[in-house]
């Protein structure tokens, strides 16, 4: 079983990828240059105070010792507490994942909804007029800065024409939390409401996330199946006289998605990268926002901690874009 | 008696970025129900152009028809509904078997998938099925007693191709099988829906020597059999001689002759012809050659395009065409100065 083994290596990989990403992460936060203490303290701190504080948080011992104990206390399951809000660094973190999931999940269904079946239509009419306004618009998809697309949508959706709320997930209390994910919640408690207010809320900071990686999605479908579609068994299938939708829709499809489904793991790295961006803007209560916050108060425990759930996070969807992609090509895993 | 399919004075060419390539000049030819025909020539001679005409599957920005009909039992393809020749002729009543088996099959399917596709589609015991578009040919429903029966007669024309362990072979992807083995599938495949004509286009190039000899064996044998038309397009006069009840020549976008495949070799008539003939390899192993090169389709030679290469060439030769020179039953030649001198 190829398929296993897969997975197994990817499991035995996790472990020195998040080690080089913790070093990687340490250093870098030790190179900016603000200093932690004086952050906390504020400017009326006296010298002593400073270095008593210094000491108390460890920042007096040499690097690699404080390296070496960040990863004493991560093996042992502790990411340490945020200097700034004294709660543990896991916890903060756990109540802020359900609203990125959210975010970034319907993100990717939106851009895959939207980018397949455009992509196949570009390819079959290409170098149609839709193909050429497909092309500006997934090449702009691609150059929007996302900030910029989310300061015009916030200005244009919710400030000109006020049908969309401006940023939160929600209004009023909202659903009983089950899974954490506003829209599934509402749902189980069939809170027609909740459901309307959670989807209006996420539909700008997701459609902010979605445009770029739905245009990835785009031109990938698209080159894959032109590349599928000359070939010779596309030939063979509409020389038997199968209908063409189906030749499309289901065998070019399948080969064409090949390249898609490989580009999808990436995509979701780009889009947690945009969703700390888009959550700040939209001010989402999410792991973005949280991150955001530890890097101007240079709170370098909570930073380490967000970019391990963060890289846990992406190895994880990879691997499960890996599994799909078996699913998808048999050729590798029998 | 009426041919079951003939092509009457097909012209077609391709918009290439040098101009227009005119690669079928006023090509016919003619097949009889149950007769084997073995369309010949060089590389880049059509043959190839014309079976994908036949089958209505040149590619559809570039290729031109600028005349001519293809006749299959009295309905022009080329000017019928299209989607309805989709449903009720091709892989019906004319069916293909491709060149290359190795990437003839979708390689992330298995070949047990695809060859139920095509049946779902295809199969004899069906009516036809409307012609569906997008989405609702993808969930098209495949009724279970039908589906049952046509696996049954996948099963037994697996045996009859001389494939063992059919069951086990049809959950097997494309490349866990051998070339000739996909070569027998995609006979059989050929075969299922009862089709009067199938179209084997080179379809032993890709394959072993060995295999090669089998495949048409069988070619033949089934031909004969279920009493099925086969247009077999090869550039192996050989196989030709092997299999086929009858040869057409052609050569550089034109056709120069036809025979009978006894009389073929033992009295062929137009210079090319004879030409290819010398040109194999005799018992000593020596092979000679046609002096001079194909010409190229953009701007072809006027009138015979053999005319160049032909010592036999005079004025009308580059002038226009030689029209139909009858020889005798069966046997033409398009010429002016055919050899006859044939016993």
């Amino acid at each position: 079983m190829r398929r296993l083994e897969m997975i197994l290596s990817r499991l035995v990989w996790f472990v020195p990828t998040m080690a080089g990403l913790v070093v990687i992460v340490f250093l870098i936060s030790n190179v900016i240059p603000t200093d932690p203490v004086k952050v906390l303290l504020g400017e009326n701190a006296t010298p002593a105070q400073i270095e008593a504080m210094r000491v108390k948080l460890g920042y007096d011992q040499p690097l690699w010792v404080q390296l070496a104990r960040h990863f004493h206390d991560i093996v042992s399951g502790n990411l340490g507490t945020s200097i700034y809000s004294q709660r543990p660094i896991s916890e903060d973190l756990a109540t802020r994942l359900p609203a990125t999931l959210e975010l970034t999940l319907t993100a990717i269904i939106v851009s895959v909804a939207l980018g397949i079946p455009l992509g196949v239509i570009s390819a079959l009419k290409r170098n149609s007029l839709l193909d050429h306004i497909l092309r500006v618009v997934s090449v702009s998809g691609l150059a929007i800065a996302a900030f910029w697309l989310a300061l015009l949508l916030q200005f244009f959706f919710a400030m000109k024409l006020g049908v969309a709320p401006l940023n939160s997930r929600i209004d009023g209390f909202g659903p009983t939390p089950v899974t954490g994910l506003m829209i599934i919640d509402s749902m189980l408690d069939w809170d027609m409401e909740s459901l309307h207010s959670a989807l209006s809320h996420i539909a700008l900071p997701a459609l902010t996330l979605a445009l770029p990686a739905a245009a990835t999605i785009v031109r990938f479908t698209r080159a894959g199946v032109l590349d599928v579609i000359n070939s010779n068994h596309v030939l063979y299938q509409r020389a038997m006289g199968l209908p063409p939708g189906l030749i499309v829709w289901k065998y070019v499809l399948r080969n064409a998605l090949i390249s898609t489904v490989t580009q999808i793991g990436l995509i979701f790295g780009v889009l947690v990268t945009n969703a700390v961006i888009v959550e700040t803007v939209f001010d989402w209560p999410g792991m973005g926002t949280f991150a955001v916050q530890s890097i101007l108060q240079s709170d370098h425990k909570a930073i380490i901690g967000f970019t391990i759930w963060i890289g846990a996070l992406i190895v994880i969807v990879n691997l499960l874009v890996d599994i799909t992609h078996s699913f998808i090509d048999p050729r590798g895993s029998r | 008696m009426t041919a079951l399919l003939s092509v009457e004075d097909l012209s077609l060419g391709f918009a290439t970025e040098a101009g227009f390539a005119s690669v079928l000049d006023r090509v016919s030819l003619s097949i009889e129900r149950g007769q084997v025909l073995g369309l010949v020539g060089e590389s880049g001679c059509g043959k190839t152009t014309l079976a994908r005409a036949i089958l209505g599957v040149l590619p559809r920005e570039t290729a031109r028809i600028t005349g001519g009909r293809v006749l299959f039992r009295g309905t022009d393809l080329l000017t019928a509904d299209p989607a309805s020749v989709n449903q009720t002729i091709r892989g019906r009543a004319i069916t293909f078997v491709p060149q290359d088996p190795f990437t003839s099959f979708n390689p992330v399917f298995t070949v047990g998938d695809q060859i139920m596709e095509i049946l779902k589609w295809k199969s004899p015991r069906a009516a036809e099925l409307p012609g569906r578009r997008w989405l609702p040919a993808v969930v098209a429903r495949y009724p279970a007693e039908r589906q049952r029966a046509d696996v049954d007669a996948v099963l037994e024309l697996l045996d009859t191709v001389q494939l063992p362990r059919p069951k086990q072979l049809l959950r097997k992807y494309p490349h866990e099988l051998s070339g000739g083995q996909r070569q027998r599938l995609m006979i059989a495949m050929a075969l299922l829906p009862g089709p009067d004509l199938v179209i084997a286009d080179e379809p032993t190039t890709a394959l072993d020597v060995t295999i090669q000899a089998q495949i048409l064996g069988l070619i033949r044998r089934l031909a004969t059999e279920r009493n099925v038309a086969v247009l077999l397009t090869t550039h192996d006069l050989g196989a030709a001689y092997e299999i086929c009840d009858a040869v057409n020549v052609m050569y550089a976008g034109q056709d120069v002759e036809s025979a009978p495949v006894d009389r073929f070799f033992a009295s062929p008539a137009h210079p090319y012809t004879t030409k290819l003939l010398a040109s194999l390899p005799d018992a000593n192993g020596t092979a000679s050659g046609i002096p001079g090169e194909v010409p190229g389709l953009i701007t072809p030679p006027g009138g015979c395009r053999f005319h160049p290469r032909c010592e036999r060439a005079d004025g009308p030769c580059r002038e226009a065409r030689p029209p139909v020179d009858q020889l005798g039953a069966g046997h033409w030649v398009r010429c002016y100065h055919p050899h006859r001198d044939a016993p």
